[in-house]
C-alpha cells in the first residue's frame, strides 16, 4: 500500500504534465473540430456554433484538401523508400571495413540533419534555380535541358522530395548504423565460410538482422513525411498552382492564415486517423513478414 | 529593520511617481516603416515630455498572425500600424477603437484634407477605425520609347485605347516579347480591374458578385491580353529580374506601386532613365480607379493609454511630419496639402500617383476579402492557362466566395435578428 502510494507520488508530476500539456489540448482540439470556431467567434463567443461532423464532411468536399492529400501521398511514396534506401546505403558504407575517413563521412552525412532547415532551404533554392542553379548546370553537362524545378508544377514536388531526403537521411542512417553493429560478426563469418557471396550475405544475414530496426525507421520516416510542412513553407509557399500544398500546410493556412480553427482541427484529426491506420497496417504487414 | 522598510516604501513611492509622470505607450510598426518611425519618435518625445514611446518592429509577412494572436492573448499594444485592408477584420473582432469623436475634436486631423478613397477604406459600417498613414495604390509603369515607336505620344486613357496600344506594341516587338505583364501569382492587377467595374465584387448580403456585367468585362479584358499573346502566361517566379526584363523591352506596361519608383531609378541603367514613366490607370470608359491600399494608424480598445497614443497619431498625421516621412521612405502621404510641397509636386514619377489618388476605391470591406482575392488569383491562373473556360471560372469564383462568406451571412442574420428583438 505504502509502496504503491509512493510510486504514484513519483509518477504524478509526469502524469500531471502529460495531462495538462498533452491530453487536455488534444481533447480541446477534438471539441474544437466539432465547432465552426473562427474570427467571428473570437469577437463574440455567441457566434460559435456546434456543427457536429460538418467540418469533416466539408473537408471531404474540399478539392484543395484532396489535392493536399495527393501531394502528401506523393511525397510519402516517393520520399520514404528513397530516404530509407539512402540511409541504408550510407549506413552500409560506413559499416563496411573497406570505407575510409568514416568519421568525416559520418559528420558529412549527419550535418544536414542538424543544420537549420530555413538556412539550407535558401541554399537549395539557389541550387535549383532554373537559369543559374548548380543542379541544372550539371544536368546541362549531360545534355538535359534546364528544368524549372520550383516553378513547374510537375517538378516542384520531386524537387522538394530531393531536398527533404537530403536533409533527413542522416538521422535514419545513425539508427540503421546502430542496428548494423548489433548483428553478430559470427553470423557473417559463418555465411562467408559457407560460401555466401556479398549479395547473399546482405540478403540473408544483414537485412533479416536489421528488420526490427527497419520497421522502426520506416514508421518514424512515414510519420515524419506525412507531416511535411516547413519545406514547402520556405521553398514554394505551396505553389506553383498549389502543387506543393501538403496536408499540414493546408491546416496551417486554414488555422493561422484564415483563422478557421475549427476546420483546421478537423484537418489535424483526419491526418491523425490516416497516420494511425497506416502505422497499424505497417505493423500487421511486418508481423507477417517477420514470421 | 524599520529603516529597510522605510527605504523600500520610498523606493515604491518613487517608482509610482515616476510612472505617473511618464506614460509609456507601446507601438507596433512593420517593415520599412517600422524602421523609419524610430527616427520620428525623438521629436515627438521632445514635444510631449510626459510620454515615452516603445516601438516594436514586425516583419510584414508575420504581422497579421502576430496581431491576431495578440488579440486572442490580450497582448495588443496601445497603437499600431495596420494595413487598411485588415481594418474590416479587426473591426469585426471588436479590437479597434472607433475614432470619429477623436477626429472631430482634433483640428489637426481634418477629414477634408485626406484623399476620399483612402479615408473611406478606414470606414466600416460608417464608423472610422483608422487614420490613413500612407497610401499604396498601383498604376501603370510604361515604356515611353516603345510606346512612341508604336505610334502613340501619350499613355492610355481608357481600355479601348490601352488595347489598341498593346496590339501596336506587340506588332512592333515581335513574337518573343509582350506588351503587358500581369504576374499570375499576384491578384492585385485583376483586383484593380475588378474595382473599376460599376458593381461591387461582394454584395452587401455577403455573396460573391463576380457574375456581374462589370466584372465580366474586366475579366475578359484581363484574360484577353493573354489569349491574344499581348501578355505572357507567366508568374513572377518565372521572371528572374523584372527590372532587367522591363529594360530589355520584354513587356512595356506593368501595374505596380510607388515603392517601384525608387527601384526603377536605381536598377535601370542611367542611359535608359528617360525611357520609363508612370501613368494613372485607364478605366473601362475614361480614367479609371485603382485600389486604396496602404497603412493606417489605429488604437486598440484594450489600451489604457488611448489619449497618449492618440497624441502620437496626431503627431504622425501632421503635414510637416508626413513630408519628413515621405523623404525617409518614399511612401505616398494621404493628405492633399502635403502633395503641394515641392518634393512631391515637382517629381515627374509621383505626379501620376497624385492624380490616381483622387480616384481610389477600397477593396470589399469584409474580413474574408484576402481569402477571396487568393481564390481570385488561383482560379484566374487556371483560366489563363486554359484549364477552365472563362464562364466556368466565373461560376467557380462565385461558388468559392459564397462558401467563404457563409459564416458572415449567418452572423449578419443573427445580428439582424437580435436587432429586431431588442
Amino acid at each position: 500500500m505504502n509502496r504503491e502510494r509512493a510510486a504514484w507520488g513519483f509518477v504524478a508530476p509526469a502524469l500531471i504534465a502529460l495531462g495538462l500539456f498533452f491530453f487536455l489540448p488534444v481533447v480541446a482540439a477534438l471539441i474544437l473540430s466539432f465547432t465552426d470556431f473562427d474570427i467571428y467567434a473570437l469577437a463574440d463567443i455567441g457566434n460559435l456554433r456546434f456543427v457536429g461532423l460538418d467540418n469533416y464532411l466539408h473537408l471531404l468536399q474540399t478539392p484543395l484538401f484532396w489535392k493536399a492529400l495527393g501531394n502528401t501521398a506523393w511525397f510519402v511514396l516517393l520520399g520514404v523508400p528513397l530516404s530509407i534506401a539512402m540511409s541504408l546505403a550510407a549506413a552500409l558504407l560506413l559499416d563496411s571495413k573497406l570505407a575510409r575517413f568514416k568519421g568525416i563521412l559520418r559528420t558529412v552525412y549527419f550535418a544536414p540533419v542538424v543544420t537549420t532547415l530555413v538556412a539550407v532551404a535558401v541554399i537549395w533554392r539557389y541550387l535549383l534555380h532554373t537559369k543559374y542553379g548548380l543542379v541544372n548546370w550539371v544536368l546541362g553537362g549531360i545534355g538535359i535541358g534546364p528544368i524549372d524545378w520550383l516553378g513547374d508544377p510537375h517538378w516542384s514536388m520531386p524537387a522538394i522530395v530531393l531536398f527533404a531526403v537530403w536533409k533527413n537521411f542522416g538521422y535514419n542512417m545513425i539508427i540503421i548504423l546502430a542496428g548494423l553493429q548489433t548483428i553478430p560478426e559470427e553470423l557473417h563469418e559463418a555465411a562467408r565460410i559457407d560460401g555466401a557471396s556479398a549479395w547473399q550475405r546482405l540478403r540473408h544475414v544483414t537485412l533479416p538482422g536489421l528488420a526490427p530496426v527497419l520497421l522502426v525507421v520506416s514508421i518514424l520516416t512515414m510519420a515524419g513525411y506525412f507531416q511535411l510542412f516547413a519545406e514547402p513553407y520556405v521553398m514554394t509557399q505551396g505553389g506553383p498552382a498549389e502543387s506543393t500544398v501538403s496536408i499540414l500546410y493546408f491546416m496551417y493556412e486554414q488555422g493561422f492564415k484564415w483563422w478557421n480553427l475549427g476546420f483546421a482541427s478537423a484537418v489535424a484529426f483526419v491526418l491523425f486517423a490516416i497516420m494511425f491506420a497506416l502505422t497499424l497496417l505497417q505493423l500487421r504487414v511486418s508481423e507477417r513478414w517477420m514470421r | 529593520m524599520k529603516r529597510i522598510v522605510a527605504i523600500l516604501l520610498l523606493a515604491i513611492l518613487g517608482s509610482c511617481a515616476n510612472a505617473s509622470s511618464q506614460t509609456v505607450i507601446d507601438v507596433w510598426a512593420m517593415g520599412r516603416e517600422g524602421e523609419v518611425i524610430g527616427d520620428l519618435i525623438p521629436q515627438f518625445e521632445r514635444e510631449n515630455p510626459g510620454i515615452r514611446v516603445r516601438v516594436q518592429q514586425l516583419p510584414f509577412s508575420a504581422a497579421h498572425e502576430k496581431l491576431l494572436t495578440a488579440f486572442v492573448g490580450d497582448a495588443l499594444p496601445d497603437m499600431s500600424q495596420l494595413g487598411n485592408s485588415w481594418v474590416p477584420e479587426f473591426a469585426a473582432l471588436g479590437a479597434l477603437e472607433p475614432l470619429d469623436q477623436r477626429v472631430a475634436a482634433s483640428a489637426d486631423v481634418p477629414r477634408a484634407d485626406y484623399f476620399p478613397g483612402i479615408w473611406d477604406s478606414n470606414l466600416v459600417d460608417g464608423k472610422l477605425y483608422g487614420v490613413p498613414w500612407y497610401v499604396d495604390t498601383r498604376l501603370l509603369f510604361y515604356r515611353r520609347d516603345i510606346l512612341k515607336r508604336a505610334g502613340f505620344d501619350h499613355p492610355p486613357r481608357d481600355w479601348a485605347e490601352w488595347r489598341r496600344q498593346m496590339v501596336a506594341i506587340k506588332k512592333l516587338v515581335g513574337p518573343d516579347k509582350y506588351a503587358v505583364y500581369f504576374p499570375l501569382n499576384e491578384y492585385e492587377p485583376l483586383e484593380i480591374l475588378g474595382l473599376q467595374a460599376a458593381e461591387p465584387m461582394v454584395t452587401d448580403d455577403a455573396r460573391g458578385n463576380f457574375g456581374s456585367a462589370g466584372f465580366r468585362k474586366s475579366f475578359d479584358f484581363y484574360l484577353g491580353t493573354m489569349r491574344d499573346g499581348l501578355a505572357p502566361v507567366a508568374a513572377s517566379t518565372d521572371v528572374a529580374n523584372v527590372w532587367d526584363e522591363f529594360d530589355r523591352g520584354w513587356f512595356s506596361f506593368y501595374i505596380t506601386g510607388p515603392w517601384q519608383i525608387g527601384e526603377f531609378k536605381r536598377r535601370l541603367p542611367p542611359e535608359h532613365q528617360g525611357e520609363w514613366m508612370t501613368a494613372p490607370m485607364p478605366g473601362p470608359d475614361g480614367p479609371g480607379v485603382s485600389n486604396a491600399g496602404g497603412s493606417s494608424l489605429v488604437l486598440f480598445k484594450s489600451s489604457a493609454k488611448k489619449d497618449a497614443a492618440w497624441k502620437l497619431v496626431r503627431f504622425l498625421s501632421r503635414p510637416d511630419i508626413q513630408s519628413k516621412f515621405h523623404a525617409l521612405t518614399g511612401d505616398l502621404p494621404p493628405r492633399i496639402s502635403v502633395w503641394k510641397t515641392p518634393a512631391l509636386a515637382n517629381d515627374p514619377y509621383s505626379k501620376a500617383f497624385g492624380e490616381q489618388m483622387t480616384r481610389m476605391r477600397a477593396t470589399p470591406k469584409v474580413p474574408e476579402w484576402e481569402r477571396i482575392a487568393t481564390d481570385l488569383k488561383l482560379v484566374t491562373e487556371k483560366a489563363a492557362r486554359g484549364v477552365l473556360s472563362p464562364d466556368r471560372a466565373i461560376d467557380d469564383l462565385n461558388k468559392r466566395a459564397d462558401e467563404t462568406l457563409a459564416k458572415r451571412r449567418w452572423v449578419l442574420l443573427r445580428q439582424k435578428r437580435q436587432g429586431d428583438a431588442s
